[in-house]
């Protein structure tokens, strides 16, 4: 497969960009009530989706990978900062109510208050970009695997990981769907 | 076989939890009394999962929305303090630029704005009236606390890589154990503010 060129990827980015906030405002995860009421515990759409997404996604995504249509896109796994970004994003998630992807999908249903996150998103980047140096080389140090795949890490061959984790997660959809409302 | 009962009432009952939250919320603090989304949750994840096929083969990108807002400060603190923009780590590594994850968060704005015009789910509020429940009518309240909850967003994502979208969705995707790590703490780090600021 070629590489693509910038402008096939703007135009891709378009095109999948709007599909994807079409699908994110259909999953009613722009709504301010559908994502607080997930982490308040009171509503679990956004875990259907989340983890429909990363079954379907990756059944897909490692079979066209298997037969060599596709690269694998990994982020490096940095086990400090994971943790500590994690739970400072979440925090600042329940805060504001939306997350990066979703503030965009509310903004464009006219939730207004998503302009606020948008611009506090602006800053904080900045922000990060102030301490990237200081960070770089303490918190991003700790624990740092850089890329690897959980296959990589139990040394088991991937169909076996991707099975049992396509498995698992099915089963907790069954769970969350027996148990909540 | 007694034993079986046992431990199928105590799994229904930690099962149930959630939903004895709910029930005890006061009024209007309940996600659940509000509208919900209007497709089925796994045929917007099937539709997520499918377009990272698509993005996969036809971009040789992954779906992720975080860095938009970095491009942003990055474009921003170059009208306004080019040198000092120049001289920051995170901007000589990731200089902005107008490519894939630039584009991508605008064009999430006009899906959700076709979305919900011809769904008729267009809200055109300032304030949601589950956020009003809780905190009253003052946009300057919402404002700041919006402000700094997307002000630890943005750093937490910074620091960890990614969002709910570049590792809750795009990163666990592909099994990468650092995705697995932050989904996981951010949603504990959600709930465990949620809770207290909701009161319940």
């Amino acid at each position: 497969m070629s590489i693509p060129n910038k402008n096939r990827i703007l135009i891709t980015a378009v095109l999948f960009g709007l599909m994807f906030g079409f699908l994110l405002q259909k999953g009613g995860v722009g709504k301010y009530n559908v994502l607080i009421g997930q982490l308040l515990l009171q509503d679990f759409t956004v875990a259907k989706v989340m983890l429909t997404a990363i079954v379907v996604g990756m059944v897909g995504v490692f079979t066209l990978h298997h037969f060599g249509k596709v690269k694998l896109h990994l982020k490096p796994t940095r086990i400090g900062a994971n943790v500590i970004g994690g739970l400072v994003f979440g925090a600042g998630f329940a805060l504001l109510g939306y997350c990066p992807g979703t503030v965009a999908a509310a903004l464009g249903q006219g939730s207004w208050d998503a302009l606020f996150g948008m611009v506090g998103l602006v800053a904080g980047s900045w922000l990060f970009a102030e301490m990237s140096g200081w960070s770089k080389r303490t918190v991003e140090t700790r624990g740092d695997l850089d890329k690897v795949t959980l296959p990589d890490l139990l040394h088991l061959p991937r169909r076996t990981v991707i099975i049992s984790v396509a498995m698992s997660l099915i089963t907790v959809l069954l769970l969350l769907e027996r148990f909540t409302v | 076989m007694k034993k079986r009962t046992t431990c199928i009432r105590i799994l229904s009952g930690l099962a149930m939890l959630p939903l004895s939250v709910a029930v005890a919320a006061e009024p209007g603090l309940n996600a659940l009394q509000y509208s919900g989304p209007a497709w089925s949750p796994y045929l917007v994840g099937t539709g997520i999962g499918v377009l990272s096929w698509l993005t996969f083969y036809f971009s040789d990108k992954a779906i992720g929305a975080s860095s938009f807002y970095a491009h942003i400060a990055g474009f921003v603190g170059k009208r306004i303090a080019p040198v000092r923009t120049k001289s920051l780590t995170y901007f000589k590594d990731n200089p902005p630029s107008v490519g894939w994850g630039f584009v991508f968060v605008p064009a999430i704005i006009a899906g959700a704005a076709i979305s919900s015009l011809t769904g008729g789910e267009f809200t055109n509020e300032w304030l949601h009236p589950m956020w009003e429940a809780r905190f009253g009518d003052s946009i300057a309240l919402r404002a700041a606390v919006g402000l700094g909850g997307g002000m630890l967003m943005a750093l937490g994502a910074r620091l960890a890589g990614g969002c709910t979208s570049g590792h809750g969705i795009s990163g666990t995707l592909q099994l990468n154990p650092g995705s697995w790590i932050t989904l996981i703490c951010l949603f504990i780090g959600g709930v465990a503010v949620a809770i207290p600021l909701f009161g319940l």
